[in-house]
């Protein structure tokens, strides 16, 4: 490889040969210098990917008696139907699919909101609000999710007791409200990620577009609605993917949620399903069900990105 | 702009002002909750206002997280500060390596390189998790430093960030005024490159750093042993021992535990609040 990195280097160079001689010896520091990279990337990304789904197309066999060491043996996409057949894990998939759907939506028009008011010019206090708004999001997201595990836990919930002081019977870790309480752990910890993507790409728009629009009596929704968010839509588009991706990985919140509500099952979402497999020794479940879930996070997120691409050729 | 207008303007001013005020208290009441929870004793946990102070005993709860369980909380933060200083160092290097090598050196694959980096960049780390683990049980690295180092080490984030960097700051006239004075390749991009780079640099490793300091389900899952553990890992396992038999973990030591393990991460983004911007924006452009 390195000779033909030379090659290359050499045949490109159309200088003079004092040139081409320091070309040629320039060859071997690109290995050099990518291998430190390349090395630990190919190990610790591209092997283990490739690792799981080899995993996923085997099965551990076990002699009748169990006196032997167990076997793998090759059962091709079988796991696939195991793990697609499996109503806990398919409820698992169900569940991050809704959450998904209600949650990043509704936490992405927060974002945006938050972007657009600290973007208009009369605001007051924008550092201060941008600093409180960016703050869960420094906070690690373990001491965030402990947090509000006991902000909802029963007999310590701060806001449990206020419905109670108004005669109300709430309990946030019952099997209804997870949903709405992991839902609300997420909105919490990144809207304000999310807001300051899209502050930024707001702020590069030039003041001259919305002095013009106010010129010719648009109003400050009307600025904001009809040429500030077509502006950042590569933003808003950027914050859909990273949120979808991220809810596809959810296992944080309810892993920890469930130290509080041990009603909250331990295989609430894909990966938490899969931890569980890793539990129980069945590797195989394991890398089956993150080949999945990786699947559904590439598809989902792709297909979003065709979408949009296709509507904004639309347009 | 007549009264009517300026009435309206100025009335629409408070009530900007009010939503975003309540905006704030939504994100930061969470927060205050944690810190005045932080100061109260685990009987006073149970009653009275939530969010305001009761017998002030944070002093007895830091000494108590400190002494619980032998004082394996200072083992937990070595153990993090060890996993993410070393990690996010090395990565740091690698990257800014590989960064200005893609930038500076025209090469075949140059651009599949980058491509390939690019598409780790959404690759996200939990979902290699779990085949991560698969992988090292194979090789007997789990439950060792290594197998939440090794992991720890690479960046790809750290390479695109690198790369635009380097293209974007470090002139080729540099480059080519060290080769003319007979300086090696290494040399040039660690005498000359490097320096060049370093607000770059301070970038990659602070979002490596707070990656791996906040990381908890690839530690969860490669470190039983509770010495080996960073912090994070570590907390939420004394959660998990509530009410459970003798070893239960009072819920004042949990929040305590927790609110100072965030300390170092509160500090470094009020600190440094121009990189956090910087690398941000640039994840936002791509």
């Amino acid at each position: 490889m390195t000779t033909a990195l030379h090659e290359r280097a050499a045949g490109r160079t159309t200088a003079a040969g004092a040139r081409r001689t320091g070309r040629r010896r320039r060859g071997r520091p690109v290995v050099l210098f990518l291998a430190p990279f390349l090395v630990p990337f190919a190990a610790l990304y591209l092997a283990p990917i490739g690792y799981t789904v080899y995993q996923s197309l085997f099965r551990m066999h076990r002699s009748g008696l169990g006196l032997t060491a167990p076997t793998q043996v090759f059962t091709g996409l079988s796991n696939y139907a195991t793990a697609l057949g499996d109503p806990d894990f398919r409820s698992s998939l169900l569940r991050v699919l809704l959450i998904g759907a209600v949650q990043v939506p509704l936490m992405l028009l927060l974002a945006l909101g938050l972007a657009l008011l600290l973007d208009a010019r009369s605001t007051l206090f924008k550092r201060f609000f941008r600093l409180a708004f960016f703050l869960p999001y420094a906070l690690p997201g373990v001491v965030g999710a402990i947090m509000w595990s006991y902000l909802v836990a029963p007999g310590l919930s701060p806001i449990t007791a206020a419905a109670h002081h108004l005669g109300l019977h709430l309990d946030l870790t019952s099997n209804a409200m997870l949903a709405p309480t992991i839902g609300n752990m997420l909105t919490w910890g990144w809207t304000g990620y999310n807001m300051l993507i899209i502050h930024s790409a707001l702020q590069a728009i030039p003041a001259e577009l919305s002095e013009a629009a106010t010129m010719d009596g648009c109003s400050a929704f009307g600025i904001a609605w009809r040429i500030k968010v077509p502006l950042v839509r590569p933003a808003l588009v950027l914050t859909t993917v990273f949120s979808i991706i991220g809810t596809a990985q959810l296992y944080n919140e309810p892993a920890i949620l469930h130290n509080v509500a041990p009603n909250l099952s331990s295989t609430y979402t894909p990966i938490y399903a899969a931890y569980d497999a890793v539990n129980a020794n069945n590797f195989n479940a394991a890398a089956t069900e993150s080949v999945i879930l990786a699947l559904l996070a590439f598809v989902l997120s792709f297909g979003f990105l065709k979408l949009v691409q296709r509507r904004g050729a639309a347009l | 702009m007549n009264a009517n207008s300026a009435v309206r303007h100025g009335l629409s001013r408070w009530l900007v002002l009010g939503v975003l005020l309540v905006a704030s208290v939504y994100f930061l009441a969470p927060v205050w909750w944690l810190l005045v929870s932080s100061t109260k004793t685990n009987a006073d946990l149970f009653r009275g206002n939530g969010f305001w102070f009761a017998h002030f005993a944070l002093l007895g709860n830091v000494h108590q997280v400190f002494a619980q369980q032998g004082g394996i909380y200072w083992q937990w933060l070595a153990n993090s500060a060890l996993y993410a200083v070393g990690g996010a160092a090395v990565s740091t290097l690698i990257a800014a390596l590989a960064g200005y090598t893609l930038a500076k050196y025209q090469f075949r694959g140059r651009e599949f390189t980058f491509n390939s980096v690019l598409a780790a960049v959404l690759v996200p780390q939990p979902l290699l998790a779990v085949p991560l683990y698969l992988m090292f049980s194979g090789v007997h690295l789990v439950n060792t430093y290594w197998a939440v180092l090794l992991p720890s080490m690479v960046s790809p984030f750290g390479v695109y960030l690198a790369r635009i960097y380097a293209g974007a700051s470090v002139p080729d006239e540099i480059i080519e005024a060290g080769r003319i004075d007979g300086a090696g390749e290494f040399r040039i991009f660690a005498t000359i490159a490097l320096r060049v780079m370093s607000p770059a640099l301070v970038t990659i490793f602070l979002f490596q750093f707070v990656a791996i300091w906040t990381n908890y389900l690839l530690p969860v899952l490669m470190l039983a042993n509770d010495h080996l553990q960073p912090v994070t890992v570590g907390i939420v396992g004394w959660q998990a021992q509530r009410g459970i038999g003798p070893t239960a973990v009072p819920f004042n030591i949990v929040i305590t535990a927790a609110a100072i393990s965030a300390i170092p991460l509160v500090v470094l983004f009020l600190s440094l609040q121009r990189f956090w911007r910087s690398g941000l924006v640039a994840g936002s452009t791509k």
